[in-house]
């Protein structure tokens, strides 16, 4: 008999996409739950054993699985195992007689979702369901969300092949997996809040956030009320109670750039922090307990800060646990074509470009320039080189727009001729072969600059 | 012609019968008729639950019903069972002919207030409508002021109109228009 029952359940969600799946090796109760559930419009099978609920298993996806205890053959305890082989996330529902509790809880331990006992109270049946289509849809989002911060966590990665960037990424790795304090060095533009990103990103943290602050950027007081937060009136101004970014940073890492800047005073209340994990709010007396990793980045001497006073001793070797120096770009020439074209895909695609290369020539001027502001300079540079393209498809040696072209050491240019004719090339490309512009940076008449050009065969 | 034949399955007062009568020829549009039928209450009768198996009243109802009957509804004050459930409201043949409802928990004694007759009345109309609603083809809807959306408690029916929601009702006519009705 095709019958159906009432009271149900309430559900908000789109109950046709949910699959439920009765395992049971009595007839009756199969019937009566599919057609329970069938009217509340969820999508039903049943199977009368093991072997028939491993087949449907296999043959489609499902979402909850009502499972009896009792069956002949392989029983519910150890169907259970092979369903979780299946679909981990499947929620099991364990179907129990009073006299079998036990071992339905020794299910849950397994890993069931719950269990209910038959004779089934539909009211607590419908709770059930609905507290087992929630945890679904959780893991789902859960999984869906650690995909998006992997995905994120990838989005810039550390590009190069040379010797130096190869022992960053393998000093990365081991450090990821600890939670020692590590220091950054390198001078500015070199990407070290990527490798500080990198780090957590690896990280058991990962799933946590990663505070940045700029230690450099802001004055004494405002840099307190940022790390420590404040209570509403601790200050001329607090109208809010707020948040400190060490307590944002619960769980996850706190980076700390441009430490060689922080205030002496706050050095001292910091290091206090990263030694306790305890902190109070400006204007509070609760202490606040905090877990995090820190991560410190700088480009100044700090041994000589540290001669000279400026920098606190013990601050130094609680910031230099593990230190990682990335070298200037300069002074790893070969992974400047794989950057440029990282960038250009990069920027190509959000620009929606189809820009593909850079030409032989153009890659030429990148490789042999100092690039003084290391890869942030070349990052831009590319992307600067992207909106005046055009059309085009590659980028060429009239797209870039260094302003130190060339080097003097690559110079061939011996004699004053030579140079004069170098100087003038460069200064036009600077502005884009705009004569009067030109012209007047190289005090010269335009008609002079014309005759110039003429005589030195310059090109754009 | 068609008509919705309403049981009573032991005693159900006659005034209650024509109130039912009268709102399920309302909703459905269909002519009602009462008629009374003998049942053999020993054989649903569960004594270690003290509830009697809705199924089997469910098929002595349909297996007795007149040919011309297009639907049929038992009402009964006795408590339903069916054997994986501690208890029902009612049930119905999804897009069949029969349907049961059981006044036993519907009355507010059961949870130990005090009776109110009109509610009582509105929730059997509401419970008999929703269980026929599954006869006409209707599964449970969303809507939480629609009669066919799901009563989890006897709170629940309180909430809910005693009307079909704008789908429901299409569903119910377009399928007598189907038939013919």
């Amino acid at each position: 008999m095709a019958s159906t029952f009432n009271p149900g359940m309430e559900e908000e969600m789109d109950s046709q996409s949910i699959g439920i799946l009765i395992v049971d090796d009595e007839f009756s109760v199969r019937d009566s739950l599919y057609n329970w559930f069938k009217v509340e419009g969820y999508r039903v099978d049943t199977g009368a054993n093991a072997t028939e609920a491993l087949k449907k298993l296999q043959e489609s996806q499902w979402d909850i699985v009502l499972l009896d205890i009792k069956m002949p053959g392989m029983d519910g305890i150890e169907l259970q195992k092979h369903i979780k082989k299946i679909d981990k996330t499947i929620a099991v529902i364990i179907i129990t007689a009073y006299a079998t509790v036990d071992t339905a809880v020794e299910a849950m331990k397994d890993g069931a979702f719950d269990y209910i006992s038959k004779p089934i109270d539909p009211d607590k049946l419908s709770i059930l369901i609905r507290n087992a289509i929630n945890q679904r849809r959780l893991v789902a989002e859960n999984i869906q969300l650690k995909q998006k911060v992997e995905e994120l966590s990838l989005q810039d990665e550390i590009v190069g092949e040379s010797p130096q960037i190869k022992k960053i990424q393998e000093m990365i790795e081991v450090v990821a997996q600890t939670d020692a304090t590590v220091l950054i060095r390198g001078e500015s533009g070199t990407g070290k809040e990527l490798v500080a990103q990198a780090i957590h990103g690896k990280s058991n943290r990962r799933y946590f956030p990663i505070i940045s602050i700029n230690c450099g950027s802001l004055a004494e007081g405002i840099l307190e009320s940022e790390l420590f937060g404040h209570e509403k009136g601790a200050f001329t101004g607090a109208q809010y109670k707020r948040k400190g970014k060490l307590e944002m940073a619960n769980g996850g890492t706190i980076f700390f750039d441009e430490i060689g800047n922080i205030p002496p005073k706050m050095q001292m209340d910091l290091l206090r922090v990263i030694e306790t994990k305890q902190f109070a709010p400006l204007g509070s007396n609760k202490i606040i307990n905090v877990d995090f990793r820190v991560i410190a980045a700088t480009n100044t001497d700090l041994e000589k800060e540290v001669a000279e006073k400026n920098f606190r001793e013990d601050f130094y070797y609680r910031l230099n646990v593990f230190s990682i120096h990335i070298p200037p770009l300069r002074e790893r020439p070969a992974d400047i074509p794989q950057l440029a074209h990282y960038f250009l895909k990069k920027y190509a695609q959000s620009m929606n470009k189809k820009v593909t290369d850079i030409s032989p020539e153009a890659m030429k001027i990148l490789t042999e320039y100092d690039w003084p502001g290391n890869i942030r300079e070349l990052r831009n540079s590319i992307e600067r080189a992207l909106v005046v393209v055009g059309k085009k498809s590659r980028i060429e040696k009239e797209d870039m727009n260094l302003p130190h072209l060339v080097r003097p050491t690559t110079l061939e240019a011996d004699s004053l001729e030579d140079l004069e004719r170098v100087h003038i090339q460069r200064i036009l490309e600077k502005n884009s072969w705009n004569i009067s512009k030109s012209a007047e940076i190289l005090k010269i008449d335009r008609v002079t600059l014309y005759n110039k050009i003429k005589k030195f065969n310059l090109q754009k | 012609m068609s008509y919705i034949d309403i049981v009573p399955i032991g005693d159900i007062e006659e005034p209650l019968l024509l109130f039912l009568k009268q709102s399920l020829f309302q909703t459905f549009k269909i002519e009602t008729k009462i008629r009374r039928q003998r049942f053999d209450l020993s054989s649903v009768y569960d004594p270690t639950r003290n509830q009697y198996h809705s199924s089997g009243l469910l098929l002595q109802l349909i297996n007795d019903a007149p040919p011309e009957a297009l639907k049929i509804i038992g009402v009964t004050e006795l408590d339903l069972f069916i054997p994986i459930f501690t208890f029902l409201f009612g049930e119905a043949q999804l897009e069949g002919k029969g349907a049961i409802v059981s006044a036993h928990r519907l009355h507010n004694p059961f949870y130990g207030l005090p009776e109110n007759k009109d509610l009582f009345k509105n929730r059997l109309s509401k419970e008999s409508i929703h269980e026929l609603g599954h006869t006409f083809g209707l599964i449970h809807c969303f809507n939480l002021r629609c009669v066919m959306n799901t009563s989890t408690y006897v709170e629940d029916i309180d909430q809910k109109s005693a009307n079909f929601c704008r789908t429901c009702e299409r569903k119910v006519f377009q399928w007598q228009e189907g038939k013919n009705i």
